[in-house]
């Protein structure tokens, strides 16, 4: 077994709100290999996002990582100074956004953007900065780079834009990618050419991704292993084929089989009842408990652990507590 | 005599089509300064011609600027028609005026995409759902209370949420409300432009089959217009695939999906993702290059021969016509595929 390039252990992000303390992400451990590409699904409210912004390290006020390690290369990142943050923070840790035109400067072009970083982080000069920025950005499929380097962002398309922030964020060869549902906002053409974008990306640098969707349809093409949260923490956590195949958490099942399948004729949809609750509100038990149709007392009053039920897939569920049982 | 009784004969033979929309034209002004002699024009809808039959769903999908959410808004009343005929029930909706419109009106309502603004944060659940019963002057009183109460459980929103106000509710129970709003007055149809694109999928589905129930129970007849796939697949009887402004096909969704006949069509049905892991390379990929020309200047001839992998001559120069390829079965495509490649996988 490769050695972990990211190890998150057990991190707790509470926002501490005129309201009391709100547990986003409540005790999340996960890691990622080297060249992995891993989803973490979840709906609102779930705590996908706060996990991701984390190991950014861009929690801001009232937020606060209060527990936890998060290991990158087996440095902590939670303990590590703001300095030494901001040299890992766009060269070996990047992150790409779900709305590409809130996350570009609207008063810079875009190649003062790309060639920014460079500069800072490659120490190049100007001109060096300049070339490998058009580079970039002709690798990420733009037509006419040159002409893109000198446009503002309302220039461009979004599926442009997306690309733009694909470029600037591996124009550092960054390790670890964070791609926080990076093609929700585009039209389903453009998506397929930014994820197969990103699939090359993963076949030529050996880029360990960290993608966070709801679209089941993109976790089932792009990546090796699945994460799957709710209210804060992870419920499941296994390969994408067994995730499919054979999910043993009621909720990832339940997820499952509210997705329409588009490939085929007959599709049923079943639904979870009710929505997430707010975090925080579940004190005692299982927090799916009221969402769950195979809930029993037990969830109601004692809170399950995520635990190996056989290699490599945890799940947090009390059916599975004397051994696997089919769901 | 005998040209007259042909006459009568084509006419009942004709089916009766709940909406049936002919030559339907959206032109936007954009011309830009004050004195330019020639108007631009941005052609949101340009020349569209279909029906949507009683108790049926017709899809209508696209990308963002295809014109999908203009046609929802012109069947609705809610934008004027450059030209065009939009016949509902027989009768040519912008022929009527006064009283007679506001009649028909109400039945055809509208769902929207974002029930955040749909809805009027000030008013309570209970005014909303009621709203539309008052105006049109169906109900009032203990009687009107009474109809509000059954709208809430028919879509499953608690009686006890009544004097509430939208703010204090999820997405997905927001979109009830407005569900209960468009079937207070028991329309024909309902035009749902995007209805679960903003909410998460365990409770898409919810929403989809609360659609789907209510289609059964009060014999609606759906539009359904919206940009996922997935979704559109799910609920409709027959789809319609919008580019640029066009429909480039028609048909029903069992063809649509399985043996599409225009390239775009193809294109897009290989686009999506399929929630299956194990089927990744079996995928036919084609990945349709660049990006949706603007609507204000399409290309010449068939418009999406920019992106076209089959683009020949022809398309360059001569606009393709929506005609009926197969039975029931539309494309506007001057070489339609033969051998098209659908999603749908045996099992």
């Amino acid at each position: 077994m490769t050695e972990a390039l990211l190890e998150v252990k057990d991190l707790k992000t509470y926002f501490h709100t005129e309201n009391g303390v709100v547990p986003s992400v409540d005790g999340v451990s996960f890691s990622i290999k080297k060249g992995e590409t891993i989803a973490v699904v979840g709906e609102s409210g779930s705590g996908k996002s706060v996990t991701s912004l984390s190991i950014m390290g861009l929690v801001g006020s009232p937020g606060k990582i209060v527990d936890g390690k998060i290991l990158f290369e087996g440095k902590d990142l939670t303990t590590i100074s703001n300095r030494d943050m901001r040299k890992l923070r766009g060269n070996e840790i990047a992150m790409i956004f779900q709305e590409p035109l809130t996350s570009l400067n609207p008063l810079f072009t875009v190649g003062n953007q790309i060639s920014e970083s460079i500069k800072l982080h490659q120490k190049a000069s100007k001109e060096e900065a300049k070339v490998k920025s058009i580079e970039m950005l002709r690798k990420v499929g733009i037509p006419r780079p040159e002409k893109v380097y000198s446009s503002y962002p309302h220039m461009l398309s979004g599926g442009m834009r997306q690309r733009v922030m694909i470029a600037m964020a591996l124009s550092c060869n960054p390790k670890l990618l964070i791609a926080d549902e990076p093609t929700t906002a585009l039209d389903v053409t453009i998506q397929a050419q930014i994820l197969q974008l990103m699939r090359n990306l993963i076949h030529e640098n050996d880029t360990s991704i960290m993608l966070i969707t709801h679209d089941l349809g993109v976790v089932a093409e792009m990546v090796d292993t699945v994460i799957v949260m709710y209210a804060g923490q992870v419920v499941e956590y296994t390969d994408v084929y067994t995730i499919f195949k054979e999910p043993k958490h009621p909720y990832t099942k339940g997820l499952l089989d509210s997705t329409p399948k588009i490939h085929e004729l007959k599709d049923e949809l079943q639904s979870i009842e009710g929505t997430v609750p707010a975090p925080g509100t579940i004190t005692k038990g299982c927090r799916f408990q009221t969402r769950c149709p195979l809930a029993t007392s037990k969830c109601f009053s004692e809170e399950p652990e995520l635990k190996e039920i056989r290699p490599n897939h945890q799940v947090r569920c009390w059916l599975h507590e004397e051994g696997e049982v089919a769901i | 005599m005998v040209q007259k009784l042909e006459q009568v004969e084509t006419q009942t033979k004709k089916e009766e089509y709940l909406l049936e929309v002919k030559g339907l034209k959206k032109y936007f002004d954009v011309t830009e300064g004050l004195f330019k002699k020639e108007r631009q024009y941005l052609r949101a809808v340009d020349n569209i011609d279909f029906f949507v039959r009683q108790g049926e769903t017709l899809g209508i999908v696209g990308e963002s600027g295809c014109g999908k959410s203009t046609t929802g808004n012109l069947i609705m009343q809610l934008l004027d028609k450059t030209e065009g005929e939009i016949i509902f029930e027989g009768v040519d909706l912008s022929k009527l005026k006064g009283e007679a419109l506001r009649k028909k009106r109400a039945e055809i309502q509208m769902i929207f995409q974002d029930p955040f603004s749909s809805l009027n944060p000030r008013m309570r659940v209970f005014d909303i759902i009621a709203e539309p019963l008052k105006t049109h002057g169906v109900a009032k009183g203990k009687e009107l209370e009474n109809q509000v109460y059954e709208l809430m459980d028919v879509v499953g929103l608690d009686r006890s949420y009544a004097r509430r106000y939208p703010h204090e509710f999820s997405g997905g129970q927001r979109q009830r409300i407005g569900i209960a709003r468009a079937i207070a007055l028991k329309p024909k149809l309902i035009i749902c432009d995007e209805p679960v694109s903003a909410l998460d999928v365990s409770i898409q589905s919810q929403i989809l089959n609360l659609m789907s129930k209510l289609q059964k129970e009060f014999q609606l007849t759906y539009i359904f217009i919206a940009h996922g796939l997935p979704a559109v697949k799910h609920i409709s009887d027959r789809v319609a695939v919008m580019y640029l402004g066009k429909i480039v096909e028609i048909t029903t969704k069992e063809k649509l999906f399985d043996q599409p006949l225009h390239p775009y069509t193809e294109g897009l049905l290989a686009a999506v993702p399929i929630p299956d892991p194990t089927l990744r390379d079996q995928k036919h990929r084609i990945i349709i290059e660049g990006d949706m020309p603007s609507p204000a200047n399409p290309p010449s001839g068939c418009r999406f021969h920019t992106r076209c992998p089959y683009a020949q001559d022809k398309c360059r120069s001569e606009e393709p016509s929506l005609i009926e390829e197969k039975p029931d079965h539309f494309v506007a495509c001057h070489f339609p595929l033969e051998k098209g490649h659908g999603v749908l996988i045996e099992k």
